[in-house]
């Protein structure tokens, strides 16, 4: 089976994120970068599926050289080879459209990403990946397997669980519980340098959106307790801060 | 090349009469992405399996929870990274298994179990079993499926090792030795399949190890014992009851056990400065975050010079001491190598290039532990009630930091120990202390050298103070020697001051020397925040190495000399005045804006 994974190279969950002055970047400094979490469930399964039934997990992604550690924790989790678009992944059409021209004719069974990035949370990419290529999609998928030849599926859905099975390729965008979350062991982390890791530039230059300003949400208010003999204060309160009144 | 002739030249101890070229060492500024990697695995790993279990791990209700999770420490690597690739372990240098001992060493007592294994269990194999011996036993080891545990204290021999009353006598047939004695203080005891016990045999002077498998019978054991802290480490009485061990699982030759003793616990003292330096950046990290969520008197904690001031000196210790302990790493590291390509097999290189650094290991043993509870110890306090409670993290940090101080030599033995080695290596020739020693003495007669060095160039008042730091260290030792001659053993007192003026010399001197190495990649500009931490941390020093030379000169001088010696001290510990208040809020209000101790 050949699999081609998309990772995203994202801010870590705990990170304080902080915009350039000019409010249309975000400041990287201090950062510290790691695959996107869903992107690493994915990669998990098909490391899995790889383990289960053979055949080969290539990670791509889309990013300019310091996305490289990252790429290379993919590979030490169990990847066994990798490319990089060495460009800056602008905006979600320009994304897939890189993922799209490695893709095609390459014969990948799966192509599998996380449901969405957690920096810019598109969420489109996987369903864009698939109009190009002339594939299904899927998202968010929480099972997948490959049974006799045929991928079996779950998605969640409102309220509930959807069950399916599609025939390959396809594109699957991915969250948790798909696999278990795996973490690089020392063998891997020490094979990781001695696999491919290649470098392609981008192939089509076309972006289409910019971004014009970020903000930040503002700060959580402090919970103020009220004693309960003092309706008046919390009346007040809603009234002239929280002017809900 | 000429800085690598400089740098191989280094041998332990000299860094007292020797200048250090900050190229020379390594900073953890330096990390290699493999090594980061390695970091992230270990924190990943501790993150998931072990910090929620804290609560389930100290209360020992589940025996096979701790074998359990060094399985899979196991299964991702963790237990073979010093252990070579032929024996299915991952060879890593000594520097990154350093690391590895930190990261893990906010695991609490999963940390402990972790180190004894992968320390005390795997090394003693390691450097001194034969061929047969490391091919039985370390493939197992290195991936976790046997656990090792260390035999060596006893109810009457604990810091004194070799007094041990456990005997080997060889069976009638001549294959087996019979183990008699009692072990105390065995970590991992509890489940350990491989134990490394060190008895005498006959009627021996020397201790002797063996290697003893659980199961070839003769052993029993007490209960877990009741801790005030690490209570989720294994912890058991061992009993040796006509315990038979195969002639061929004697360790290296008869005789030979205190040796190994000694050279393993080399290794695990520094191993264990790693260990607490991660532990002690946990607390400050538990503590830098309550000060920014509590609020009292309509503000968070943290924006209360108090509290920044706990903060910025918390930091600037652990900067500092993490500074020696990588650079001693380093000097080990690069003896191996040195040794290796003169053409020694790598265990024993691996024994002679900590046995040559082991004055720094001794040193960082203390200063690493000693920052350690000085961490939780402000943590406790940053937290106030909250502190106190059982409920929150610091209760724990509190009572597990404390057996550091304890174990792998008291920090009084090591204290002692430190100084023992340098005046051994003095009298050996090795280390010339009395050419410098004399020198001093001859300058402090004479009428001061005001420009004897520059104050221009980088960090030249620090230089400086170091130099006189050395000189004070020098001159108060020399003394000393020359006073109290064979009683100076005896006067352990004065041991212990003259071991805290060379271990705050030696971490001082880390740092700066960190710091200098740290400009030239990232310029001055970006590194103002160390440098107010070395400095917070130099004054420090000082301050320590100033009432440590006093106590001693009380101690052995009188009259002319007495007084001379105090003016040359005072002369020796100067330091120009610097607005520590403001350094600590700089480097304070950093960590409260990361949230977190981020260097």
């Amino acid at each position: 089976m050949k699999i081609l994974i998309c990772i995203s190279h994202v801010p870590d969950t705990t990170s304080r994120i902080k915009f350039t002055a000019d409010g249309k970047q975000l400041d990287k400094q201090g950062l510290q970068f790691i695959i996107g979490p869903y992107d690493d469930y994915a990669l998990a399964r098909a490391v899995e599926l790889k383990e289960a039934h053979g055949g080969t997990v290539t990670v791509l992604n889309v990013g300019t050289a310091e996305t490289e550690p990252t790429i290379r924790k993919a590979l030490a989790i169990g990847a066994d080879n990798a490319i990089r678009i060495d460009a800056e992944p602008t905006d979600s059409w320009f994304v897939a459209r890189q993922i799209a021209e490695v893709a095609k004719d390459q014969g990948y069974d799966l192509i599998l990403m996380g449901r969405e990035s957690i920096d810019f949370n598109g969420g489109v990419v996987h369903g864009m990946v698939a109009e190009m290529l002339g594939l299904q999609a899927f998202s968010p998928v929480m099972m997948l397997d490959v049974v006799d030849g045929k991928v079996k599926m779950a998605r969640e859905i409102e309220g509930g669980k959807e069950y399916l099975e599609a025939t390959m390729p396809l594109v699957a965008g991915c969250q948790e519980p798909i696999a278990e979350w795996k973490i690089p062991n020392m063998r891997g982390i020490m094979t990781a340098r001695t696999k491919p890791l290649e470098v392609r530039a981008a192939s089509d230059e076309t972006k289409l959106t910019t971004h014009v300003h970020f903000e930040l949400p503002p700060p959580k208010g402090a919970v103020v307790m009220i004693d309960p003999s003092n309706p008046e204060e919390l009346i007040q309160k809603l009234v002239e801060e929280a002017k809900v009144l | 090349m000429e800085t690598i002739d400089k740098k191989r030249a280094l041998k332990g101890g000299e860094f007292l009469i020797r200048e250090t070229d900050a190229q020379d060492i390594f900073i953890p500024e330096e990390w290699n992405e493999e090594q980061r990697m390695i970091a992230q695995t270990c924190r990943d790993f501790l993150d998931s399996e072990v910090m929620p279990k804290l609560e389930e791990i100290d209360s020992m209700k589940n025996p096979q929870l701790m074998p359990q999770l060094l399985d899979k420490a196991g299964e991702l690597g963790l237990l073979g990274t010093s252990v070579p690739e032929q024996y299915g372990g991952f060879g890593m240098d000594f520097n990154t298994s350093m690391l590895v001992a930190e990261e893990i060493g906010r695991g609490h007592s999963f940390a402990v179990a972790l180190s004894a294994h992968t320390g005390i269990g795997i090394l003693p194999i390691l450097y001194y079993g034969n061929e047969e011996q490391k091919q039985k036993y370390l493939p197992k080891m290195a991936i976790g499926e046997w656990k090792a545990s260390y035999c060596l204290t006893e109810p009457d021999a604990g810091s004194d090792a070799n007094s041990g009353k456990t005997k080997a006598v060889l069976s009638e047939d001549g294959k087996h030795y019979l183990i008699n004695g009692q072990k105390m203080w065995i970590t991992n005891g509890g489940f350990a399949d491989v134990f490394i016990v060190f008895a005498k045999i006959d009627q021996d002077d020397k201790l002797t190890a063996f290697i003893v498998e659980r199961n070839f019978g003769g052993i029993t054991m007490n209960e877990e014992e009741k801790k005030m802290g690490i209570k989720g480490s294994s912890t058991r009485q061992i009993f040796f009851n006509d315990c038979p061990v195969p002639v061929e699982n004697m360790l290296s030759e008869r005789e030979n056990g205190f040796k190994i003793a000694v050279n393993i616990l080399n290794i695990g003292r520094i191993k264990l400065a790693a260990s607490a330096i991660g532990g002690a950046k946990a607390a400050l990290n538990h503590a830098i975050k309550y000060a920014n969520e509590r609020k009292q008197f309509g503000q968070t904690i943290g924006s209360f010079g108090a509290i920044k001031h706990k903060l910025g000196e918390v930091a600037s210790h652990i900067f500092a001491s993490e500074s020696a302990l990588y650079r001693a790493g380093q000097n080990i590291d690069d003896a191996y190598e040195d040794l290796v390509k003169n053409g020694m097999d790598s265990s024993e290189a691996k024994l002679k290039s900590t046995e040559q650094f082991a004055i720094e290991c001794a040193i960082l043993k203390v200063h690493g532990s000693e920052v350690l509870d000085f961490s939780v110890d402000e943590g406790v306090q940053i937290f106030g009630g909250m502190g106190f409670s059982a409920d929150g993290p610091m209760d724990r940090a509190y009572r597990d930091s404390r057996i550091n101080r304890i174990f792998e030599g008291t920090n009084e033995i090591n204290r002692m120990l430190a100084i023992d080695m340098i005046l051994k290596r003095a009298m050996k020739g090795e280390l010339d202390l009395m050419g410098p020693a004399m020198a001093v003495a001859k300058e402090l007669t004479s009428i001061p050298d005001f420009g004897a060095m520059s104050d221009e160039g980088l960090f030249a008042k620090e230089k400086k103070v170091l130099l006189n730091l050395k000189k004070a260290g020098l001159m108060i030792a020399g003394a000393a020697v020359q006073k109290l001659m064979m009683k100076l053993k005896d006067e352990q007192e004065v041991l212990m001051s003259l071991a805290d003026m060379l271990i705050e010399g030696y971490v001082a001197e880390s740092v700066l020397l960190r710091l200098e190495k740290l400009i030239g990649m990232r310029g001055e500009e970006n590194c103002s925040l160390q440098t107010d931490m070395m400095r917070i941390y130099f004054h420090n020093a000082i301050e320590i190495a100033a009432r440590a030379g006093r106590e001693a000169i009380y101690a052995f001088a009188e009259g002319d000399e007495q007084r001379m010696m105090l003016m040359g001290l005072k002369r020796y510990t100067k330091v120009e005045p610097f607005n520590l208040k403001e350094a600590r809020r700089r480097v304070a209000n950093h960590l409260l804006s990361e949230n977190q101790y981020p260097f």
